[in-house]
């Protein structure tokens, strides 16, 4: 799978190349500022791209915005957006287009190399991918609203987990419980919140995501 | 409004009139009243210098200090009372300039008292007005009485005695009868034309003479500023301090503390690393959550130094954030035509943050609205002014730890202010303000 890496810190682009590397990807090219990050997406147009949101030359939001852009030129490029913090703000505006493909996370994630890898091969495969913080954040934000109170604890936790883009065997594995039980658990949690169902694993993270971001 | 935080300046400032002019009969009626008011006023102006000058006299054989300092406080109620006069005809107010009398001893009370200029200049205008009264309010007392006099001239010559009102002007005019006193009468019509016209002008003058011998002189306005200053320099300062205190702590306990263990769980893997690669496992699985855990405590610390998101995106994206961010329903109206200096722009997140934090777990509100809004005074001098307004239980205050206190400070650098309007049961708004200027 052919990546772009953009991270202007030599330090963590020579990790994210040498883990990327290590998992068979191919990284096309690594840059470290906003605009050659928007040249190499428009040139290579990868399978996935790795973004730091913030880039030099404005030490902003530069890499966000490159690969918005990128991504109003080519609909649904897959890029997993990595920062030193996130903001609820920032999971919009890479939502805003309901494309997929698409993922937002803490550059601490990165530690976790099975768990980071997974959320880029499911970007890269159209899926969406949100950090736990972003998800609580959001849940947190819908605590007294009347539909999500009616949730059991079990149904917040697939719910939770299902906003973090994970696929029902993923949280499955995750809460001990067979695949049949977290299906039942989501069905449970879309008729609650009225939502229409939905058998593939991208378009519910989508309709739980735009659900809480309302 | 509770007003400025205690301790807090708030800069001086003119405050426009508290009621509109009125014009024709009724204010000058309304005037009449106050000049005769006046008029006794400077005969208590003359009797209070005499007390005083007296009073002081005798400090200097050694005697009367608490009868000088009572006069002191009788003349500037006195000056008080004609400040608020002059700053209601003239629809600006005249401010006290006095400087605050400290605890203390008598003698230390009346050191003070001594060196303020302001009491001298109380004197000067004891001295000036118990004869300039007699001129502006007096005059218009005494032209409004000679009108209703002589309007009345007939009236008074049927019903008084003969020979009282026989010779107005002295033994050179002499009026034979009732019918002969009529002449008289347009002479009152003229002088009550004339209190008419002379009314206002004379109770301006009266305000004027007031304004230019109590009002703060421009050196007086200065050492206020001056004091403001130096006090909201010193808080700036302490709060600083502090604040780099917590950060240093912040670092020592954390992520300094983390990166420690890190390099322990690294050491102590690399030394098993041949005998015991299960161990090993669990040591470099504990070293990853201590880099977690660092850089979360890094990254709150960064947060609280300066917002990530207030850098990308200004005022306008950083209080979206922050309402996106919030866990009650939050709603933002950012009315700020470009960038405002980078200190401001803190300034008003972190107040604004703490507002909105406090609407939270204080006033358990369910509904905020947050609204900025940049405009310009009459002057032409910019101002930011924030309503943070929550549907929340209210009964917010600067005491009672909420940090609004913290805010107050935080602004003051700037020579902003802080109010809150906040009645037990609710609604809570916290209003702020700060000069700027859009950079």
């Amino acid at each position: 799978m052919r990546v772009v890496v953009a991270e202007d810190l030599a330090l963590l682009r020579d990790g994210l190349i040498r883990i990327l590397q290590a998992y068979g990807f191919e990284v096309v090219e690594a840059v470290d500022n906003g605009p050659s990050l928007a040249r190499a997406l428009r040139t290579h147009r990868p399978d996935v791209s790795v973004v730091d949101v913030r880039l030099p030359p404005t030490f902003t939001d530069e890499g966000l915005r490159a690969a918005i852009d990128a991504r109003a030129r080519f609909p649904g490029l897959p890029v997993l957006m990595l920062s030193q913090y996130v903001e609820q703000l920032y999971a919009r505006e890479l939502m805003s287009d309901r494309a997929g493909a698409v993922g937002y996370l803490l550059k601490d994630r990165v530690s976790d190399v099975g768990q980071f890898i997974d959320a880029v091969r499911r970007v890269a495969a159209g899926g969406t991918v949100m950090d736990p913080d972003v998800v609580a954040s959001l849940l947190a934000r819908h605590e007294d609203d009347e539909p999500l109170r009616a949730l059991t604890p079990r149904e917040r936790e697939v719910l939770s987990l299902m906003a973090e883009g994970r696929t029902n065997a993923a949280i499955a594995a995750r809460m001990f419980v067979t695949e049949k039980a977290v299906s039942k658990h989501s069905n449970n949690i879309f008729a609650k919140l009225g939502l229409r169902r939905s058998e593939e694993d991208n378009r519910r993270v989508l309709a739980v995501l735009a659900y809480l971001q309302a | 409004m509770t007003g400025p935080a205690p301790g807090v300046p708030r800069p001086s400032g003119r405050v426009p009139a508290g009621r509109a002019p009125r014009a024709g009969l009724a204010v000058r009626l309304e005037l009449l009243g106050w000049s005769l008011v006046l008029l006794m006023a400077s005969a208590v102006a003359f009797a209070l210098l005499l007390l005083w000058s007296t009073a002081a006299g005798l400090v200097l054989m050694g005697a009367g200090l608490p009868v000088t300092l009572l006069a002191t406080v009788a003349v500037r109620w006195f000056a008080d009372r004609h400040r608020a006069w002059a700053g209601r005809w003239t629809g600006e107010p005249v401010a006290a300039p006095y400087l605050p009398i400290p605890e203390g001893n008598w003698l230390t009370r009346l050191g003070v008292v001594l060196r303020d200029p302001a009491t001298w200049r109380d004197w000067l205008w004891l001295a000036v007005d118990s004869v300039t009264g007699w001129f502006t309010a007096g005059g218009s007392f005494l032209i409004s009485a000679a009108g209703v006099f002589y309007l009345l001239y007939p009236l008074e010559f049927a019903l008084t005695p003969a020979q009282v009102f026989r010779t107005p002007f002295g033994p050179y005019v002499h009026l034979g009868s009732v019918g002969a006193s009529f002449v008289m009468v347009p002479l009152g019509l003229a002088l009550l034309v004339l209190w008419y016209v002379s009314a206002v002008p004379l109770a301006r003058l009266n305000a004027w003479v007031i304004r230019s011998l109590l009002a703060p002189t421009e050196q007086a306005r200065l050492r206020v500023r001056v004091a403001q200053l130096a006090a909201s320099r010193a808080e700036t300062v302490d709060s600083q301090a502090s604040e780099l205190r917590r950060i240093e702590r912040d670092l020592h306990d954390g992520a300094q503390a983390r990166l420690a263990s890190l390099g322990m769980s690294l050491g102590l893997a690399e030394q098993l690393l041949a005998q015991d690669p299960r161990a090993v496992a669990g040591l470099l699985a504990e070293a990853r959550e201590s880099t977690s855990a660092a850089l979360t405590e890094l990254r709150d610390l960064a947060r609280g130094i300066h917002p990530p998101v207030l850098a990308d995106r200004g005022l306008d994206g950083a209080i979206q954030a922050l309402a996106l961010g919030n866990p009650v329903p939050t709603t933002v109206d950012v009315r700020v035509p470009g960038r405002l200096p980078a200190a401001v722009e803190s300034a008003a997140y972190f107040a604004v943050a703490e507002a909105l934090a406090n609407a939270v777990k204080h006033a358990h509100a369910r509904r905020i609205a947050i609204r900025l809004e940049y405009e310009r005074t009459a002057g032409g001098a910019g101002r930011l002014s924030i309503l943070v307004s929550d549907d929340g239980r209210g009964g917010a205050s600067f005491d009672g730890g909420t940090g609004l206190l913290g805010v107050a400070r935080r602004l003051s650098a700037f020579d902003g202010t802080v109010g809150i309007d906040s009645p037990a049961g609710g609604p809570t708004d916290v209003r702020m303000s700060l000069p700027c200027e859009l950079s």
